[in-house]
Formats: structure tokens, sequence, C-alpha cells
């Protein structure tokens, strides 16, 4: 199990090093130069613009370029923008607030994914698996962001129930950001484990339970249950590296003050050093939730062994 | 040989394989057929769209702006005065061309690279992963965002380099997952007896891989792409909805989405229109591809 | 004015006691409230001559206070720090500050913060945003060389060999003098921009602290920031201006979009919002939403679209006149923006001390039959191109007027968005469009004269389509030495008349901006610089 751990760790030094080279490479080999348009309709003063390509190694060659930004990235040192804000400080304050965003979807998701499942999944063919069937689909066509604009508009706005934008970030204000966020993934969580538990209902080993006389119960709640749920664990897990990077969209509509909201404005603004490092800081996580995510299965299925 | 052939041919108990067992199973399913025939009037659209209409999706009449749908405009204008019922039957052309080139971009080089990774294994397969988790690593908005902003800086395209730049963006960032399910399918196949045979038999790696895995190992990526066609769509929409995807002169049913958006208020039909075509169509292919799915797998039966 | 809330305060005790509704007539002002208003991140250190896009502007505007202010009634230039602003000539001009007046941390405003912020802010190796608007003073040329080979190129600019502009004096505590390089009858009105404002000592000694909590001289001081979040500034009570707040604390919020703002707006989760989102003007939704709350007037920003004249065809002359009068200003102003911009007829803002009615003549009028004739007159049947960045809202009316350009003249006219106005800008600059654009300006101060000479004239820093007229560029230069007010803008407004043949921009539209406020504010009025009018704002007691 080490073993195989500190492998995947060292398989991720090239992956790493690969994605933020992409990144980087892509966000300063713009054609053109990034600090023009930082001065309204007139032209930057040229000694603004020199001043500016200097700080961020403009006039290096692109290898040269990344490998100071990488020094300085391992140092823990992610750079100023242009405006002389800490990148590190902005991404230590934004990634608390998409994280717990995340963590609200991820909640929402599991918990009504899997119950549609497992539900639609003992009742095959009934009218509850059909509503669910028919609802996922519709769920998984929608675009996020008309879902997104109808719920703001009609509960925000016409109805009055909820803030029609996230004044500040409690977990009770991220509850309908969260669902808009999660819904997609629902849907997909609860076709994945209506799958699962349609696939393990015949198998052997509930026939077995069921069999021995144990309680219908139990035999859903411990045993089916464990064994229909690890590819649905694994999806949720990657789901979570997806929903801290993909909150784009859903931050935009409500306000949230996160990751997604900033590095989109920054990718506008192109203020590459703050791009740069979120994405770094978003890989790194998605690695480490791969990892963790494979770990896990190895918990929940005995069969698996890494070694 | 060739009679033998024909005897098998007229034999009406033959034994099926496993597309023809698929194809059996899914003629009965009426979601099938459902969605069947919402794809071939999408496709139609796409194809011909003056058998729908022969109106200028080009035409803006500042004068009627925002009209709601009439006996002359059955879904009304837009905050333009383009007529909503002409854009959306010609904005199906570049919805589709973006779905079906991204699809075929990323399920041809997805499936070529997973299916050489999982037969030849060992540093090929090494590499390969590593450079797909390079591009999986990356958030599939925030890469596209990226691209785009960086492929945009061009400035004055013509529509097909604007198509062109989408439809990369998406096939970069998505192709490793092809890769990988093909890749895990090979894996599979290549512990079975009749590759293990072949390869004893002598068989050319080239002449395994073609006749013998693919034929084998094409079904799971035929069911995701199905559903990728779909994804891809919304997915294009949503770039085009942040307003980096398509963008004029190209007419798609996201740049309609990204035009109305402000004007949800006002002029709903601008907005439900197209966003109602972009829903169905993803409906119609993740219907298929569910339909597909089921059909291959008997265990889902 | 501090005793005023106990009236209110027991007049609501009373009214809630009697079982009356609360908001009916509410006739005081609460002077210790505190308010929200709309704001977009700063990109820039929060230093006055760093600060040039509108993020920062909101927060600098509230810290400091410069020699002159612009009046919110017509925004004609007043003196705030200013005693008395002296010339004879329209080169030297002596200041002399009012006295008493200190920074937000006690230390004195005195002649030198002025001189020392000038000088820093024009010094090439600080590279402000702000450097060039000292450009008129003397000896800028040696405190700001320009770089051999351009800001791209390997070689550096050479190391000015002072950092003091030679036409700045400390004369005393309270008085300084500044001498242009040429006689420019309009500057004391250019100095109300906030890159003049005074910096304390303290800035000199730590820079870095002063970015993290600025010190100012003006009706707020700072309190503290959350970076992406909201900068929270309250009350300075020991300010000397007449312009004192009548409310405490001021929070500048920062959204990410003007549409998300609107819905907290009308939620009356923010108080203040200069300019509604496209969403909101659309059907006069925001007259629903918002009823009594909508603040509106017109303000000093003008639309327009600019021809590159170093690229076939727009040299065309005929090609230009017939463009401009193929647009349907009036159908446009009414469909896309509800009313809220006026047609232009002429390239100086009708808001201007000296405007004129008609300056651009029938060239500014939508006529489909002259546009067809002057655009066969000009021979050119090709495809016509607008450029235009589409992050501010431009895209539906660059659109429209690509399709009124289109169906008026019944020739292919193209609308090309660009993503970014970094990428829109550069290519200005560079003068590599690839079709006429789409420009605005903003007026830097209120004069007739920053509406011709820094957009039109011979080689100016806006005038990035390189139009060139001499005789034009004449009558502005006897313009800028005319002895009197109204003698300049007697010659201006000549000078106006004479481009209007050239058609060397299309004017547009001006703007009637339209803002909200929440049902707590009793009066918030806008500025004509697109601002909230801090001044005017009285919260309900």
């Amino acid at each position: 199990m080490g073993r195989y751990v500190l492998r995947r760790l060292l398989q991720m030094i090239p992956v790493f090093i690969g994605t933020t080279f992409l990144i980087y490479a892509l966000v300063w080999a713009v054609p053109g130069d990034p600090f023009e348009g930082k001065c309204g309709e007139r032209d930057c003063p040229e000694a603004y613009v020199s001043a500016m390509r200097d700080k961020f190694n403009l006039d290096d060659p692109l290898v040269v370029q990344y490998g100071k930004y990488l020094g300085n990235l391992l140092r823990g040192d992610f750079g100023l923008t242009s405006a002389g804000l800490s990148v590190g400080e902005r991404i230590a304050a934004t990634f608390p607030v998409t994280l717990k965003l995340a963590l609200v979807a991820l909640l929402i998701e599991a918990v009504i994914g899997i119950t549609a499942g497992v539900v639609s999944g003992l009742r095959n063919r009934g009218f509850l698996d059909s509503l669910v069937l028919v609802s996922t689909l519709f769920l998984i066509s929608i675009p996020v962001f008309v879902t997104g604009y109808v719920v703001q508009l009609v509960f925000g706005l016409q109805l009055g129930l909820i803030s029609p934008t996230v004044t500040s970030p409690t977990i009770g204000n991220l509850i309908v950001p969260g669902f808009v966020l999660a819904s997609l993934s629902m849907a997909y969580v609860a076709r994945l484990s209506r799958a699962g538990i349609a696939e393990n209902k015949r198998a052997d080993y509930v026939r077995t339970a069921l069999a021995k006389g144990l309680p219908q119960k139990r035999v859903v709640g411990v045993h089916m249950l464990r064994n229909s749920l690890i590819p649905v664990i694994t999806f949720l897990g990657t789901d979570l590296g997806a929903f801290l990077g993909g909150a784009i969209v859903t931050e935009g509509i409500f306000n949230v003050p996160g990751v997604g909201g900033l590095v989109f404005r920054s990718i506008l603004t192109k203020d590459g050093a703050m791009v740069t490092g979120v994405v770094t800081v978003l890989v790194l996580v998605y690695l480490l939730m791969t990892l963790l995510v494979d770990l896990l299965y190895a918990v929940l299925d005995p069969r698996i062994r890494y070694d | 040989m060739t009679d033998q052939m024909a005897v098998l041919a007229t034999d009406r108990d033959r034994p099926r394989g496993l597309f023809g067992d698929a194809w059996h199973e899914l003629r009965r399913r009426p979601l099938f057929w459902v969605s069947v025939s919402m794809i071939l009037l999408v496709v139609l659209m796409a194809a011909a769209p003056s058998l729908f209409t022969s109106g200028d999706p080009g035409l803006a009449q500042l004068s009627r702006s925002r009209q709601p749908p009439s006996a002359e405009a059955w879904f009304g204008y837009d905050n333009q005065g383009y007529d909503i019922y002409t854009r959306v039957i010609h904005g199906a052309r570049a919805s589709i061309v973006v779905g079906v080139l991204a699809t075929i971009g990323v399920v041809l080089t997805g499936a070529t690279i997973g299916i050489l990774a999982g037969f030849y294994g060992g540093w090929l397969d090494a590499v390969v992963s590593r450079v797909a988790d390079i591009f999986v690593g990356v958030p599939f908005v925030l890469g596209a965002i990226v691209i785009l902003t960086t492929l945009n800086a061009g400035g004055d395209a013509g529509p097909v380099r604007i198509v062109a730049q989408v439809v990369l963006s998406i096939a970069v960032l998505s192709w490793p997952v092809a890769m990988r399910i093909m890749r895990s399918t090979a894996i599979a196949a290549k512990q079975q007896d009749y590759v293990k045979a072949a390869r004893a038999l002598g068989a050319q790696p080239g002449r395994i891989i073609a006749k013998h895995m693919l034929p084998n190992c094409v079904a799971p990526v035929l069911v995701y792409s199905t559903i990728a066609l779909g994804a891809f769509i919304g997915a294009e929409a949503t770039l085009s909805y942040l307003g980096i995807g398509l963008r004029q002169p190209v007419v798609s049913w996201g740049v309609m989405i990204n035009s109305a958006k402000d004007y949800l208020r006002v002029a709903p039909h601008a907005l439900l229109f197209p966003a109602g075509f972009l829903t169905a169509t993803v409906l119609a292919f993740v219907m298929l591809g569910d339909a597909v799915r089921e059909a291959l797998d008997p265990k889902l039966r | 004015m501090s005793r005023a809330p106990l009236v209110p305060l027991a007049l609501a005790t009373v009214l809630v006691a009697a079982g009356c509704g609360a908001a009916q007539t509410q006739t005081g002002t609460n002077t210790d409230a505190g308010i929200t208003i709309f704001n977009t991140d700063p990109e820039n250190p929060l230093v006055p001559g760093n600060t040039t896009e509108a993020g920062g502007s909101r927060v600098i505007d509230a810290l400091f206070t410069g020699l002159v202010e612009y009046r919110a009634e017509d925004a004609q230039p007043v003196n705030a720090m200013a005693e008395k602003i002296d010339t004879k000539d329209s080169k030297l001009f002596t200041v002399t500050i009012k006295k008493g007046w200190t920074f937000h941390d006690g230390s004195p405003v005195t002649a030198k913060s002025f001189v020392d912020a000038w000088n820093w802010t024009a010094y090439g190796p600080n590279a402000t945003q702000g450097a060039s608007f000292f450009s008129q003073i003397e000896g800028y040329e040696t405190v700001h060389p320009k770089d051999p080979d351009g800001p791209d190129g390997p070689q550096e600019a050479p190391k000015p060999a002072t950092d003091k502009l030679s036409g700045l004096k400390v004369v005393d505590e309270h008085t300084f003098t500044i001498t242009l390089s040429e006689a420019f009858s309009v500057f004391p009105v250019t100095i109300g921009y906030e890159v003049f404002a005074p910096l304390p000592e303290a800035f000199f000694k730590d820079q870095k602290a002063f970015e993290a909590a600025p010190i100012g001289n003006g009706p707020f001081k700072f309190a503290s920031r959350n970076v992406g979040t909201d900068i929270k500034l309250t009350r300075f009570d020991d300010y000397k201006g007449v312009d004192k707040p009548k409310f405490k604390d001021l929070t500048l919020k920062v959204y990410q979009s003007r549409e998300s703002a609107y819905a907290d707006l009308v939620a009356n989760n923010l108080d203040f919002m200069e300019e509604l989102p496209p969403n909101a003007l659309a059907g006069q939704k925001y007259e629903t939403d918002l009823g009594d709350r909508v603040v509106q007037r017109e303000t000093l920003n003008m639309q327009t679209i600019a021809f590159p004249f170093y690229l076939e065809p727009y040299d065309n002359v005929d090609l230009r006149r017939a463009i401009s009068m193929a647009i349907n200003r009036e159908e446009i102003t009414q469909r896309i923006f509800e009313g809220t911009r006026k047609p232009a007829d002429g390239w100086v803002h009708p808001l201007m001390k000296g405007y004129q009615k008609g300056q651009c003549g029938e060239y500014c009028t939508f006529n489909p039959q002259k546009a067809k004739e002057s655009f066969a007159k000009s021979g050119y049947t090709g495809e016509i191109v607008l450029l235009s960045n589409t992050d501010g809202g431009h895209q539906e009316w660059a659109e429209a007027v690509a399709n009124s350009i289109k169906n008026t003249l019944g020739v292919e006219a193209r609308f090309v968005p660009s993503t970014s106005f970094g990428e829109f800008r550069q290519k200005v600059n560079a003068h590599e469009m690839t079709g006429m654009y789409r420009a605005g300006w903003i007026a830097d101060y209120p004069s007739i004269e920053n509406w011709l000479t820094p957009l039109y004239r011979t080689g100016s820093s806006s005038n990035d389509g390189l139009y060139s007229n001499p005789a034009f560029d004449a009558k502005l230069a006897e313009a800028d030495k005319a002895p009197s007010e109204e003698q300049a803008i007697k010659l201006y407004l000549e000078a106006e008349k004479m481009m209007a043949p050239d058609m060397p921009v299309i004017p547009l539209w001006t703007q009637n901006t339209i803002a909200g406020k929440s049902d707590r504010l009793k009066v918030a009025n806008l500025h004509p610089f697109r601002k909230l009018d801090l001044d005017s704002v009285e919260v309900v007691g």
C-alpha cells in the first residue's frame, strides 16, 4: 500500500509540471501584450508597460519564464498580480468559499441522487423508477446556466424566497447555488446507483443473505448498498474536483466570491499570474482527489489490492 | 467458403453477434425510436434548412424587435429583430457540426491511442496515461476558457475558424475520457482466448488490433460517443453563453441563448425556443446512448 | 446635524407604539448610517496616480480631495483644496491652497504634498498609469524619457537625470507654481482628475503600507479592505471641505457581474448602483422593479465609431458619410437602449459649456436616400466591418448598427466581436484594425477642449484612427492660446464645424444614465461623471 501511494505520488510530478506548463504557455504566450487595455480608452504610458513586462519576465524565452515561475512556486510563492495583490492570499481567501460550495453541492448530490437511485433500483420498472429515469434525463439535458437563471429569477426575484445573490457565503446561503451546481451530477449519481442496485439485486450473495433469513432492510442497507456504491463513490470523488474548477457559471450567477469568479475575471483581464496560480492549485487538488478515490476503492472493495 | 456464408445468411435461426443481438433488442424499444426520429429531424434541419424555412437568418429589422410569436413569425422576433424560427432552424447546423466533429475527434484520437496503449502496455501506456492525466486534470470549463481566449486573441475570424476553435478546445480536453475507456477494454480483451489464439497463430499486431480486438472493444466507446455528442452540444452552448464559444456571424443555439439571456424577462421566447431545441437534442442523444448501452449490456436488460 | 437622529427615532417609537405602518413619512436623516454601493475590484494598487479604471476610482474619489472638484449640478470645476489659481498668460499658474487641512493620519496638507505627488506620478521608473496626464508640465520629457524601441523591445528606457518636474516649484507652505511647456487655457479645469491628488509623507516613507491602507485628505478615510469582496471607508471627522458626508460608513462591495448586483439592488441588499445592467433596462423592467428608486441623469460620455484612416476603403470620405447617414440612431437608442441614450448631433458633449446644437448637421441624421447616393459616389461595393469588444455590453448596439448599415445600403455589413477589451485596445493602439471600430470617450475633465484635442488633433494621444486636418489643427492651436474662455469656446466650435464634412469619427449617442438606489436612501444623486455624488446621499432616519 505504502509503495503504491509513493509510486502514485511520483507519477503526479510529471503530470503536475505538464499541466501547469500548458496553462502557463496558454496564458502568457498570447499574441499581444497583456498590459494594454489597463488604462481605459487611452494608451498606457510606455514606462508602465515595460515595468510590467519586466515584473513578469515577459522578455525571457517561455521556458525560462516558466522555470522562474516554477522555482518561485516550489518556494510557496505564487507571485503578485499586476495590481500588486498576492496571488497566494487571494487563493487562500476564495478557495474555502468554493470548497464550501462544492461540499454543499456534493452532499445534496449524494443524498438526493443515491436515495432516488436506490429507490428506483429496488422497484424496477415501476412508476417511481420511470419518474427518476425521465427526470434525470431532463436534468442531464438542461444546461446549468439555464437552471441557474430560472432558479434565481423565480425563487429570488419573483417569489422572494431566497436572496438572489449570496451576500455572505454561509452554508445556508450556499444551498441554492449548491443545488444548481449539483443538479447535473445528481442525475448521474441517481443513474449510477440505480444501475448498481439493479445489478446486485440478483447477485448470489444477496440471495444467500435473504435465504439465510436476514431481514430485507439489513440486506439492502448493508450488503447491497456497500457493493452498489463503489462506482458512485468514485464518481463523487472526481466530481469534487470538477466542482471546484467548474463552478464558474454558478458562482457568476449567484455572485459567490469563490475561485470560479476569480479565475474567470482574471482570464478576461489577462491576469496571468492569477490564472496560473489558481489552475495549479486546482490541478493539485484534482490529483490528490483521484489518489484518495483509488485508495477508498480498496477500502470499500476488499477484492482490490494495490501492491 | 462463400457457399457456407450464403447458407449462414439464409439461416433464420442463426446465432446473432453482439451487434445483431443489440439491434434486435433496440428495435423493440419505443425510447429508441423516439430518440432516433428526433435526431433525424435535427440532422435534417442542419443539412437542409431551406426545407423548413425560406427566411434569411441574417435579416434583422429593429422595428420588429422582441415581438412575441405570431402567425407570420411562429417563434416571434428577438431583440435585434431576427426571426427566431429561422434562426433556430439555421442554428441547428452549427450546434450539430460542433457536436459531431468534436465527437469524431475525441473518439478517433482517444480510441486509437487507447487501443494502442492497452495492447502494447509498457512505457507507451505509461507515457500516454500521464499525458492524458495532464488534460483531465484541468477542469473542462476552465480549460476551454483559457484555450479559447488564447485562440480568440487572433481577432477577426471567419465562421470556419470560429467553429474549428470550439471543436478543437472540446476535443483537446475530452479525448482522455475516450482513451481511458478504450484502454481498459483493450486490456481486458488482450487476455481473452481469441486474441491469444491469434497471437499463437502468428498474426501481426496490426492485424490483431484491427481484426480481432477492435470489433470487440468498440461497444463501450460507441455508447460513450452517443452520450458525448449530446454533452458536447451542451458544452458549446455553455461556452457560447460565456461569450467565448461560437459568435457572430455563426448562428447556433448557444449564440442565440447568449444574446437572449439579458432579455429573459421581457422576451422569454427568444431564450426558450433555442434552449428548448438544445435540451431536446441533447435529450435525444442521451436517450439513444442509454438505449444502446442497455441493448449492448445484457446484464442491464 | 449630529443631533438630528434623535427626533426621527422618537417619532418612530411613537408611530410603532400607535400601531401605524413604520415605513411612511420619514422626515429625518440618519447621519450615523452606513451604506453599501456597487463596485468592481480595483485593478491597481490604491494610489491616485496609478488609478485610471472605475473600480479604483470610486475608492480614490472618496479618499482624496484635489485642488478642484467638479460640481454635481453642471460638472463645472469649483475650488476644493485650492484657495485660488492665478494666471496671466495660461502658461504660468500660481496655486494657493487652503490652510488647516490634514491628511487622515493628522499630517498637514501642504504645497509640497501636491508637488511631491505629481513628481512621483510623472517619474518614468515609477511606471504609473497616470503619468501622461502631466505631459503638459514643463520638464516632463526629462523625468519620463521615451523608450527608444518601444515597451516590447529589449532596450530599457534611459534612467531620467532627475525625478523632479522643472515646471513645479514650491513657493511657501501653501503656495506653488506650475509652468506648462506651452500655453494651455483650460489647464485649471483639467486638474480635478484623481491623478492630481496630493500624497502624505507616509506614502513616500512606506509605499507598501500605504497601498494596504491608503491615507488621503478626502471626506472618507480608509477602514479595511477584503480583497475581492469589499472595501470599507468611514467618515473623516476632521474633514475641512464643504462636501462633508451626511452618513458615516461607506462600503464598496465587489460584484462579479452587474446582473447579480442588480438582483441585490432590487432586493434592497445594495444601496446604490450607478449604471443598471442591460437585463434591467430591457423593456424598461427597472421601472416596475425599482419604482421611485430609479435615479437618472445625463452623464459625460459619448459612444462613437472611429475610422482607421490607415486602411482602405475607410479613407474614402463619401463612404464615411454614407455609413454615418445609414445608421438609424433614433431607432437604436429607442429599441436597444430603451431611450437611455440620446442621438448625438456633434462631437462635443451637450453638457459642455459652449455646446452648440447640430454641429454635425445632415451627416449625423439618418437619411437612407442621401446615404445611398453618397455610397454610390464612393465607388465602394465590398464588405463593411465593424469591430468592437463585447465585454462592456457593446454587443447589442454594435450588431444593431451593423444591421442598420446593411439594411440601408444593401451592402454586406458585419459586426466582428472581440472578447476582451485588452486585445481590442491593443490593436487600436497598434493601428492594426481591420475595419471601423467602436470608440468611446468619457470626459477626463469638463471642457469642450477635452472633446476635440485629444481625439482629433494630428498626433494626439487618443487620435488612434490617425485623422489629420491641418486647418483644424491650426484652429485648435489658436483656441488653446485664446485669452478668454469665451473666445476659446468660439474657436473650438469653429474647429468642430470644420471637422464635420470629414466625418473622422461617427458620433452615435450620449448617455442618459439610469442608476438605482435602495429604499434606505432618501437622496442619492448621480454625478455627471457617472458615479454616485457622495455629497448628496442622505439616509432615511
